[in-house]
């Protein structure tokens, strides 16, 4: 299933929600966060990738979190009690992002989302749907669903 | 095929399940001898229903089997037939060919016309038809009354009428309800003629408003029975004098009803059941597995809030015995049971694949050319759904095993001084909190001798180790290891028993072998009523905390210095009372952070699957308890070492080790410790 048939499209207008991580702004697909909570201290998983920061527990459902700065490649987040973590969920699967903060709902029409740049890393990329450009604000579209996928599909042969 | 249809259809195989255990059951009572017309009424019932509905799909061999099936069991019935040893014989295949007959419908396929030919033939010898002859099974189509309903026949005589004496008392009224509308309800029964019964009015100055001073005798005339007069005033009962006579026999008789708070259907209670059905079934109802394990799960989260809920609330100072300590306390209580009663819906008597083995027994016996005789005990024991389906495989091979290997054949028997016939018993038992099933035979015991030549044989140990009986037993759960001389097309197929102890432990059960040279043998399961919980050791591990399965511990030992010793390539062994074992730095192991050394900590002894004894180092014994295993690798991968997670108390996750993925991770870091392996059992 692509991100698509899952968006919530009002005339060809998506919405997302915003939130900073390090310096940069991320959206993610309003239809894919189940909900945003605070900060909570997570149990550390053993020969998991440093982007990985444990597991919590969202009303019994055991979680797994995932640092989103350093799954960009951008460096680790230092937790302070101000973090947030936006539960998001593609398919079958949910897990938390560690984010800084969530800023804004934002309504986009598909047009405004460009692909991102040929010559950016691949790193920058790969978990990345498009750029949308907003008068003075550039916000990078998260691919959930390739974020997610990644975290699952793989043995942890990365991770040893 | 439209939906609707292919629902009706799973359903019609649902019953069909059924049909066939209620078959099954009865087959094997009139095996041992119970043939008493309930019985072979069931097995009647339960083979018409089959019959009749299958028709409605058109599966047409299953309904002209079932048909021929069932005019044997009708002779049966009727007498025309005694249930001998070869009629039940008969009578039992063709219950397994019954069964495949369903299984081939379900799978949308049609079984082999030869395969079944011979029973056909059996059966329609038995009802002194032609074989072919029952070729026409006449259509009677039922439509989708699967399971036939005992409807309760009332016996009551066509009665001229009812003579009701009806007094009520104080507490009718303040209970708010009105005679004259009962009285109006009797009316519809029949027509009926109301006197007032003013005896008991006292004068107006004692009268007391609020007590009922009237009664009433009512003559009710038709045709009503009397469960019918006695349903008016069900809702009154204990709160009235109420006489019912027959109108035509007044000495006919009186049900004097107690006053005191009887149980509303205490006049029902006398109803004739005139149906044939010997014991009314329980009710019940089918619901989605789906809806239970949701049900479990949130009652899982509840006794996790509250736990939760405690704490916080302990941490605030307030004392137990406030208010606040005590409700919760209540609340603690209550959610105990809640959860007792949550977990029974799911569990089942082990029946359902207890009744699986007898068709089994019978093949291998025909096969292996042995007679043998199964003695089934305590099915109706209760376990999880969950437990309950993965139990069959085990079983499967464990009854296999049992008959191939266990038992010696008829010649065999007799000369070592046996019955022809050998017994094989499974049986099934609560004990401490787990269902314990055992499989033991009265046949030859395992043979030492060969079990270690084969062992040496296969490389599995050296030539010269010194083994007890006990650890001689335990080599055929070694991976590779089988006795059977020839590989015979039952067992002995190299899966063998190293798969059954595999099927176990994961489980999160243990698996017991006891064997007395020519008495025979006994393998003893013992499993966790549930796999939602798990007994666990919760220990610190650095600066985390971690649940160990109890299963998988032998014992926590506190070792001296002077216990360990540095063996190769920065490994220990521990010196366990003159055994060494290979002892485990489990924090780094499992990237927990530092940990204390293994000469301050604790060590835990635990058995794993392929090396032996293992010593886990661990900061602290926190405690045992029973944990709610959740998984995590639907969100995220598997982890090796860990199994599973929990939520303790706290509302922290906590990881469940898995000790045979620790025993892999050693590896892999270290080097093989199968060089270690002589220090274990």
């Amino acid at each position: 299933m692509t991100e698509h048939t899952s968006t919530k499209e009002v005339g060809g207008r998506r919405q997302f929600i915003t939130f900073r991580s390090g310096e940069q702004e991320f959206g993610a697909d309003i239809m894919a966060i189940r909900e945003i909570r605070g900060w909570t201290e997570t149990t550390p998983l053993p020969h998991a990738p440093d982007y990985v920061r444990g597991v919590i527990n969202l009303r019994g459902v055991v979680l797994p979190v995932v640092d989103l700065k350093a799954r960009l490649g951008l460096g680790r987040t230092e937790t302070n009690p101000k973090d947030v973590i936006v539960v998001v969920q593609s398919e079958t699967r949910t897990i938390g992002l560690l984010v800084d903060a969530v800023s804004d709902i934002l309504t986009i029409t598909g047009g405004d989302i460009q692909p991102t740049p040929e010559l950016a890393r691949e790193a920058d990329t790969a978990f990345v749907e498009g750029i949308a450009v907003l008068s003075e604000r550039m916000v990078t579209i998260l691919s959930l669903h390739r974020l997610i996928a990644s975290l699952v599909g793989t043995q942890e042969a990365q991770a040893a | 095929m439209t939906d609707p249809m292919e629902a009706i259809k799973q359903t019609y195989f649902q019953e069909c399940e059924e049909l066939l255990l209620a078959m099954e059951e009865g087959l094997l009572a009139l095996e041992n001898g119970e043939a008493d017309s309930e019985v072979i009424n069931a097995v009647f019932r339960a083979v018409h229903s089959i019959k009749g509905s299958g028709g409605a799909f058109g599966f047409e061999d299953l309904v002209q089997f079932a048909h021929g099936f069932e005019t044997v069991l009708d002779h049966l019935r009727s007498g025309k037939l005694d249930a001998g040893g070869e009629v039940v014989k008969v009578l039992l295949r063709a219950g397994d060919m019954l069964a495949d007959h369903v299984a081939a419908a379900r799978k949308g396929t049609h079984l082999d016309k030869e395969t079944g030919r011979d029973i056909s033939e059996a059966l329609a010898a038995l009802s002194g038809t032609d074989a072919d002859d029952s070729g026409e099974a006449p259509a009677d189509f039922e439509g989708l009354d699967f399971a036939p309903m005992v409807i309760a026949v009332e016996e009551a005589p066509a009665s001229a009428g009812w003579r009701i004496h009806f007094a009520p008392h104080a507490t009718l009224y303040a209970n708010a309800n009105e005679p004259a509308l009962l009285l109006r309800e009797l009316a519809r029964l029949g027509s009926v003629k109301v006197t007032a019964d003013l005896a008991r009015l006292p004068p107006l100055e004692t009268l007391e408003p609020a007590t009922g001073y009237f009664a009433w005798d009512i003559a009710l005339t038709g045709d009503a029975p009397r469960d019918a007069v006695a349903e008016v005033f069900e809702f009154v009962l204990g709160h009235c004098d109420l006489t019912i006579e027959m109108a035509d026999a007044p000495t006919a008789e009186i049900i004097p009803l107690p006053v005191l708070a009887p149980l509303p259907d205490a006049p029902v209670a006398e109803k004739k059941e005139s149906a044939p059905a010997a014991d009314a079934p329980k009710q019940s109802i089918r619901v989605d597995l789906d809806k239970v394990d949701r049900l479990v799960n949130l009652v899982g989260e509840l006794v996790i809030t509250q736990a939760m809920l405690s704490q916080r609330v302990a941490e605030c100072k307030i004392p137990r015995a406030s208010s606040v300590g005590n409700g919760l306390a209540e609340l603690e209580h209550l959610l105990r049971e809640l959860q007792e009663s949550v977990m029974a819906i799911r569990t089942q008597p082990v029946k359902s694949v207890f009744q699986r083995m007898p068709r089994l027994v019978r093949e291998l016996a025909a096969q292996t050319g042995k007679q043998v005789h199964l003695v089934v005990e305590g099915e109706t024991t209760e376990v999880d759904k969950t437990v309950i389906e993965r139990l069959g495989e085990p079983l499967t091979h464990m009854i296999r095993n049992a008959v191939d290997h266990g038992l010696e054949t008829p010649q065999e028997r007799l000369a070592a001084g046996k019955p022809e016939e050998g017994t094989v018993t499974l049986s099934a038992e609560h004990r401490g909190g787990r269902i314990v099933i055992e499989v033991s035979d009265d046949g030859r015991g395992i043979d030492r001798a060969r079990v270690k030549e084969k062992a040496v044989e296969r490389g599995l140990i050296s030539p010269g180790t010194a083994l007890s009986d006990e650890e001689t037993d335990n080599l055929i759960f070694m991976p590779g290891f089988s006795t059977a001389k020839e590989v015979s097309n039952i067992s002995g197929r190299g899966v063998g028993m190293d798969v059954v102890r595999r099927n176990i432990i994961d489980l999160g059960g243990r698996i017991v072998i006891g064997s007395t040279p020519r008495q025979g043998s006994r393998f003893s399961l013992t499993l966790p009523l549930t796999l939602a919980v798990l007994d666990g050791m919760v220990v610190a591990i650095g600066a985390q905390t971690f649940v160990l399965p109890l299963t998988h511990i032998v014992e926590s030992l506190k070792p001296k210095p002077s216990d360990i010793h540095a063996f190769g390539r920065g490994r220990n062994l521990l010196n366990v009372r003159g055994a060494y074992v290979p002892l485990v730095d489990t924090a780094a192991i499992l990237q927990a952070g530092d940990t204390s050394q293994a000469d301050q900590g604790v060590v835990i002894l635990v058995e794993s699957q392929g090396t032996g004894r293992l010593a886990l180092t661990v900061d602290a014994i926190l405690g045992q308890r029973q944990v709610v295993i959740k998984g995590f690798e639907d969100n995220y991968r598997h982890i090796e070492g860990i199994a599973a997670a929990t939520i303790l108390g706290d509302g922290r996750v906590a990881l469940i080790l898995d000790v045979d993925g620790i025993v892999t991770r050693c590896r892999a870091q270290l080097g093989d410790f199968n060089e270690l392996r002589p220090t274990g059992s």
